[in-house]
């Protein structure tokens, strides 16, 4: 649920960065959060566990300049990929405005990515979203392990897999270098700005 | 999902009742916040609160996570939260399905004020952000 305070001409997005355990969600936020000057970044939290895994979410608050008079602060989720965590995921989805799913190229968890896009779905029809309905970008994250010995799947076979209904924006990514990072940040909240601004009629 | 729209008359007039209620009875810092983790509003100041934000999202997670719980017991929901520490303790009061009210307030003020201040403030705190009047 977007929160537009009209008085400091303030509109505040939350979007979470979804998928599978592992397949580098926190790496993108921390990216992002090393990358962007101080000035345009809060504090990020995580809540992990010894295991370096997230236990329950990390936040990273930006500020990412104003559109049209109004200032636009975002809060950037992510959720725990592994399975057994599903109600915690529901949690962090609770008020989500738009959604990052990063999806893991190695053929090994080729299953994963798809049960986690699956699991996604359920858990905002259960909160009354449809995903549909809800801006979207794709990443394809990992991509520099294309070159590497460890059997991965092609971009098509990923878009194949996850992207043939959602027709999604798609970015392939290697979070760790920082590559395909930004653009996924940048169109997801280009997307989820504009249908905050467009549903509430606030930009010309 | 709609959205929550803010204005400057709602905010004035929810500070005047939390000023009135809370704030003049001792309490340190009070903030309003959606379970999305966003801060409505906020009122008070406590310089031991470096990040609000932070803060208001913890404890939009803190209580989707008691919920949990409660559900675990045969409960819906708990409705209220108490976290007691050394110097500063914090009263949480879910307003509606949407909104949470958390309280800071040090040790010289009892918590059985705080939630009788709470309670009275729930209704129409609830009422000026919901539909903008008491």
């Amino acid at each position: 649920m977007a929160l537009i305070d009209l008085g400091k001409r303030e509109i505040h997005c939350k979007i979470v960065y979804y998928g599978p355990g592992r397949c580098g969600k926190t790496t993108n936020l921390i990216y992002i959060h090393h990358a962007m000057i101080p000035k345009a970044r809060g504090k990020m939290v995580t809540i992990d566990t010894k295991g370096d895994r997230t236990l329950f979410f990390d936040l990273l608050p930006l500020h990412l300049g104003s559109v049209q008079d109004f200032d636009i602060r975002i809060q950037l989720y992510t959720v725990p990929g592994q399975i057994m965590y599903e109600a915690t995921r529901k949690l962090v989805l609770k008020g989500v405005d738009g959604i990052v799913f990063v999806a893991d190229p190695l053929q090994v968890r080729r299953q994963r990515n798809k049960d986690s896009l699956a699991g996604l779905s359920n858990n905002l029809a259960e909160l009354g979203v449809k995903l549909s309905e809800i801006p979207i970008v794709l990443q394809y994250n990992k991509r520099d392990l294309t070159e590497s010995e460890i059997p991965t799947l092609s971009v098509s076979e990923l878009s194949s897999d996850l992207n043939s209904e959602l027709q999604a924006p798609e970015f392939t990514a290697s979070a760790t270098l920082g590559e395909g990072v930004f653009e996924s940040l940048r169109a997801i909240s280009k997307l989820t700005v504009h249908q905050v601004a467009e549903k509430n009629r606030l930009l010309e | 999902m709609a959205s929550f729209i803010l204005t400057q008359e709602k905010v004035n007039a929810v500070h005047k009742l939390i000023d009135d209620k809370l704030i003049r009875a001792g309490v340190k810092k009070v903030m309003i916040i959606d379970e999305a983790g966003n801060i409505i509003t906020e009122c008070g100041h406590d310089p031991a609160i470096t990040d609000p934000t932070a803060l208001a999202a913890l404890t939009a997670a803190n209580f989707g996570a008691t919920a949990q719980i409660a559900r675990l017991i045969g409960e819906e929901d708990f409705t209220l939260l108490f976290h007691k520490g050394e110097n500063s303790s914090m009263y949480f009061l879910r307003l509606d399905e949407e909104l949470i009210m958390l309280s800071i307030f040090s040790d010289e003020v009892s918590l059985g004020l705080i939630r009788c201040r709470a309670d009275e403030l729930l209704a129409p705190v609830k009422s000026i952000l919901k539909n903008g009047t008491v």
